[in-house]
């Protein structure tokens, strides 16, 4: 699969990539930037735009992270959280 | 709206009902639905075996088989791992799915979780473009009574058109409604009339084209219009299904993906 260098590169304001949603916050998923299969996974996990999603727990070093997606605990690698971009609620 | 389990003890029926036309002494069954949903846990009710339950390690990763008998009738029960999609990203969903794809069961069961139901419709509206013959089993109701959730049995059996039976499997509640149900549907006394997905009309245009092409090769024998929308995703699985399932009677020559598309 290739791998985009996410980085170095910040989304626009007020968005982030739900791999750096800190433990706790809660953000909204506003894309995937992905396609093919990986983004039809996505999908069927419940990861479609507007969907609320909550960071729940890291693993020690920080890959995979557990996140609460319309009331299932799914675990995403680093890899497929770079390739979401979430935007914090009442920002 | 929105009455509290209603339909509790009850199934809300989606589709027509018809005489008892009953045409086979024995059934198969497929329970299927998201991770964790409580399918074993059903499995077991019925059949009395003893498939492992829980979180982990019990999660089921081959398919189970076992048997029940209800008004006189044989049920073989197909107990399928969970999974969250139809579309084989993992081995549990290539088991899940060739099941239900090829081993044509007679009615297939898809048991939601009530506690999270908009994310288990997902499964049941996949489930339901591949077969008109299914149960929706709304499981862990008292867990969503617990955590006051409301579920409106026979709204979702009409928006679905499928029977919609509510149970708590670990309890054995509902469960003498649900055997009715997969009674019901597997003899024809219920005729279902599924939720179809439509999709954008550059797909719908693609599957009218294929999909007589596809009827003529694989007949009655499996939903050509299901095969025909794997075969615009290059869904190589099924297309290596398909060419084997013919091989020795057509050539199967069909064009996937971007050239039906182009
Ligand atoms: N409260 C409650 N718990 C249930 C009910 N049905 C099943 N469970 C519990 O839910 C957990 C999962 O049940 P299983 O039957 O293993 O679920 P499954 O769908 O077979 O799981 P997978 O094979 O991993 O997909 C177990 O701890 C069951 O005891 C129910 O109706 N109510
Ligand atoms: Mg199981």
């Amino acid at each position: 699969m290739k791998m985009k260098n996410t980085e170095s590169v910040l989304p626009s304001c007020g968005k982030d990539y739900l791999y750096n949603l800190p433990v706790g916050r809660s953000a909204v998923v506003t894309s995937l930037n992905t396609e093919g299969i990986t983004r039809r996974r996505m999908m069927d996990l419940g990861l479609v735009p507007g969907t609320k999603i909550e960071a729940l727990r890291c693993s020690p070093f920080r890959d995979p992270k557990a996140f609460k997606i319309r009331g299932a605990v799914i675990a995403l690698r680093r890899e497929e959280g770079c390739q979401i971009l979430v935007e914090y609620e009442g920002d | 709206m929105g009455l509290i389990y209603r339909f509790w003890g009850n199934s809300a029926a989606g589709g027509s009902v018809k005489k008892v036309i009953q045409q086979k002494t024995s059934y198969t069954i497929a329970l299927a639905g998201n991770p964790n949903t409580g399918k074993s846990t059903i499995f077991n009710a019925l059949t009395g075996l003893n498939q492992h339950t829980g979180n982990w390690p019990g999660k089921t990763v081959l398919r189970a088989e076992g048997s029940y008998n209800y008004e006189g009738i044989a049920f073989n029960l197909v107990d399928l791992p969970g999974t969250y999609s139809l579309l084989a990203n993992s081995v549990e969903e290539q088991v899940a799915r060739d099941y239900l794809c090829f081993g044509k069961p007679d009615t297939t069961v898809v048991v939601a979780d009530a506690t999270c139901l908009e994310r288990n419709l997902n499964l049941v509206l996949q489930v339901l473009e591949i077969t008109s013959k299914a149960v929706v089993c709304v499981n862990l109701v008292d867990e969503a009574k617990r955590k006051k959730i409301e579920i409106d049995a026979e709204f979702l059996a009409a928006e679905l058109g499928v029977p919609v039976v509510f149970t708590a499997a670990r309890e054995g509640r509902g469960l003498e409604q649900l055997l009715s149900a997969i009674t019901a549907v597997s003899t024809g006394s219920i005729i279902n009339t599924p939720y179809a997905v439509k999709y954008e009309k550059e797909i719908e245009d693609a599957v009218t084209k294929i999909e007589p092409q596809i009827r003529k090769l694989v007949g009655k024998e499996y939903n050509s219009r299901w095969l025909a929308l794997r075969f615009l995703d290059k869904d190589q699985v099924v297309i290596d299904a398909v060419q084997k399932w013919v091989t020795g009677r057509v050539p199967l020559n069909i064009k996937t993906g971007g050239a039906v598309l182009a």
